[in-house]
């Protein structure tokens, strides 16, 4: 029975911390466009890269609950987000280095 | 309630595995537009200053402002599964229904976005666009493949959530059931995230 209620305890995210990461993504999205004003030459697709994939972040683990889902959720994600890392950086030693 | 019909519902339903199957379903999207992502990186590491050239035709403004409804749309996609849990009905159709058309305001934009371009004569195969340089053309033909696979997403996922509309308006997703709109909602999410990435990559190129 234990288990059953187990099953049923789905986690349940306030409507404030919703927002708080919906600003906190306003937020990101006001710094990358402003940085891409600045002329930093080569960095602008780092920096740029780095603040898309903290904001991914934040849709993942808060708007797609994967924070609160059991574990085997996050490593099915980060099998698939490395197996494409993989993907992009073995292609590049194909193009970088040739 | 009696512990039969609890338990009926338990032999009926697995919410893990039913989430287990969407997710997979999102990482065979991911590898879809992951292939897409390569060909762009390869390009513009090839291109560096067409490409730079080439992403000044595009209005900043109006990608921002795609970006922003785009990110509002998620919030209030994420809340609806909230106020379902809470067994607030209405509010959830009002969440999901806002979502919609938060969506159909992002499409609106981008065909007013698409269409300029093509009346300043930027569309594949142009006789305008084939005049640029490689660079160019390769940056231009990415920009209409890319984010018109990505506005389908959201077209199907504009379908997606109107049919969870329905579901939740004829109470076979309600506060016991909602499997089907958190199904819904990581779909949605997956279409914002591309677009967190498309975004930076198309538009913010110096």
């Amino acid at each position: 029975m234990s288990q059953h209620e187990e099953q049923h305890t789905q986690h349940s995210v306030s409507y404030g911390k919703y927002i708080l990461i919906w600003l906190g993504l306003l937020a990101f999205t006001g710094i990358t466009v402003t940085l891409a004003g600045i002329n930093l030459g080569r960095w602008v697709i780092l920096t740029s890269l780095v603040i898309a994939s903290i904001k991914s972040t934040l849709v993942l683990n808060i708007f797609m609950h994967l924070k609160f889902e059991d574990k085997i959720f996050r490593i099915f994600v980060l099998v698939a987000v490395a197996t494409l890392a993989i993907f992009i950086s073995l292609t590049f030693f194909d193009y970088a280095f040739y | 309630m009696t512990t039969a019909t609890i338990e009926s519902a338990h032999t009926h339903r697995d919410d893990v595995g039913s989430k287990i199957g969407m997710w997979l379903f999102l990482f065979t999207e991911l590898i879809l537009f992951g292939g897409l992502f390569i060909v762009y990186a390869v390009y513009r590491f090839k291109f560096p200053e067409q490409f730079q050239l080439a992403a000044k035709e595009l209005d900043t403004l109006v990608g921002t402002v795609n970006t922003i409804i785009l990110l509002t749309s998620s919030l209030t996609v994420a809340m609806s599964i909230t106020a379902i849990q809470q067994g607030k009905k209405h509010l959830s159709m009002m969440l999901v229904g806002m979502t919609i058309i938060f969506a159909i305001v992002f499409l609106v934009n981008k065909y007013f976005e698409w269409s300029h371009k093509i009346s300043v004569g930027i569309y594949p195969q142009s006789p305008e666009l084939l005049n640029k340089p490689p660079g160019e053309i390769l940056y231009f033909g990415l920009y209409y493949v890319m984010t018109g696979l990505h506005a389908l997403h959201v077209i199907i996922g504009m379908v997606i959530l109107l049919f969870n509309l329905v579901f939740i308006a004829k109470g076979k997703i309600n506060q016991q059931s909602y499997v089907k709109l958190e199904a819904g909602g990581l779909y949605w999410h997956l279409v914002d995230i591309i677009w967190i990435f498309l975004f930076p990559l198309f538009y913010l190129i110096n």
